[in-house]
């Protein structure tokens, strides 16, 4: 028997964590994903067996400012490209560094730094990444995807998969539906 | 961001392309360990020894002797061990039969061999820098799926 489940990525994260630093026995204040406040002093021993715990859910601490700052900004790309209710009429560039409070120039500079890859193409790669998803999950037409993520046309949605993932919309659900196929029918 | 180093592994028969491949990651500046095997035998034996470190992409020769890249990923796409592994397909043949069959079977990324050393760097830095987003971002890596 094979069943699908979905997940609510910043849930299951939030929850283990929780948990973790109940058992952690110290008194602390989640901030925004991501960011945890503690309310008393945390022996670097504690801290370092917490990571550990941590780790074997693939999180870990950030020690790196850099990388804690690309890690905000990653997290204000997802929350723009994702976030439904809200469109956002300004700018990409203008969003993030009002967002993040610095020049979009340093911000771009160390994106690629970190990251090897520029921002714009980050945002091209969640914004696939996301109609990928619902492509698969939904039964929304490429139209209603387009739409959906502020796409002019349904040919510039289907460009830029292409261009991004070297096939085009109606092959990947292909595949996804073929390895389904398959796996079904090794069970 | 456990490695600052991705681990990168290649089973290809042909000596030059190994030679290539492994000059042409000398070459990029993301942190690289380069791994290459002659056959599908030498690389399963490999992988499948307790204390061999998972790779992070594994690039497959589709035609090599003894056993095919098709054989290999079918093999680990079967064993839970190698789950985390994306799996590439590195070869001359851009069959879209080989190419779609391969993606079904679980490949992420196949690559018709370029036949120019610029291309073939600018290739191999796409694969580990998009596979780096994945790793990195929470991406699904189900829906992984790239063809260069």
């Amino acid at each position: 028997m094979k069943i699908f489940i979905k997940f609510d990525f910043t849930r299951t994260c939030t929850k283990v964590i929780q948990d973790k630093l109940d058992e952690l026995d110290v008194k602390y204040h989640l901030m925004s994903f991501g960011e945890i406040e503690f309310l008393e002093k945390v022996s670097v021993e504690k801290l370092k067996s917490f990571n550990q715990t941590l780790n074997d859910y693939g999180i870990e601490i950030i020690e790196n400012q850099k990388v804690i700052l690309v890690q905000k900004l990653k997290e204000a790309i997802i929350e723009m490209v994702f976030n439904e209710e809200t469109t956002i009429n300004v700018k990409s560039s203008v969003y993030l560094s009002d967002k993040l409070g610095h020049s979009y120039g340093y911000l771009s500079n160390l994106f690629s730094e970190v990251t090897y890859t520029s921002i714009e193409n980050f945002i091209i790669l969640q914004k696939i990444e996301y109609a990928k998803t619902l492509i698969i999950k939904t039964d929304l037409s490429l139209t209603e995807i387009a739409f959906k993520l502020n796409y002019s046309s349904v040919a510039h949605l289907s460009t830029q998969f292409k261009n991004t993932t070297g096939i085009t919309p109606t092959a990947f659900q292909r595949i996804i539906e073929k390895r389904r196929e398959l796996s079904k029918n090794k069970n | 961001m456990q490695d600052d180093y991705t681990h990168v592994v290649l089973a290809d028969d042909d000596e030059d392309d190994r030679l290539f491949f492994i000059e042409a990651f000398e070459e990029l500046k993301m942190k690289t360990k380069v791994e290459t095997y002659k056959d599908g035998v030498a690389l399963m034996d490999a992988l499948l020894q307790e204390d061999t470190p998972i790779p992070n992409i594994l690039f497959l020769d589709l035609n090599m002797p003894k056993k095919s890249g098709l054989e290999c990923l079918k093999e680990i796409k079967a064993n839970a061990k190698f789950k985390d592994i994306a799996i590439a397909i590195y070869s001359t043949s851009a069959s879209e039969e080989d190419i779609e069959n391969t993606f079904v079977n679980g490949a992420n990324v196949y690559i018709k061999k370029p036949n120019d050393f610029n291309n073939l760097k600018k290739v191999l830095s796409d694969v580990v820098t998009i596979n780096w987003q994945y790793h990195t971002s929470g991406l699904n890596r189900d829906n992984f799926l790239l063809r260069l």
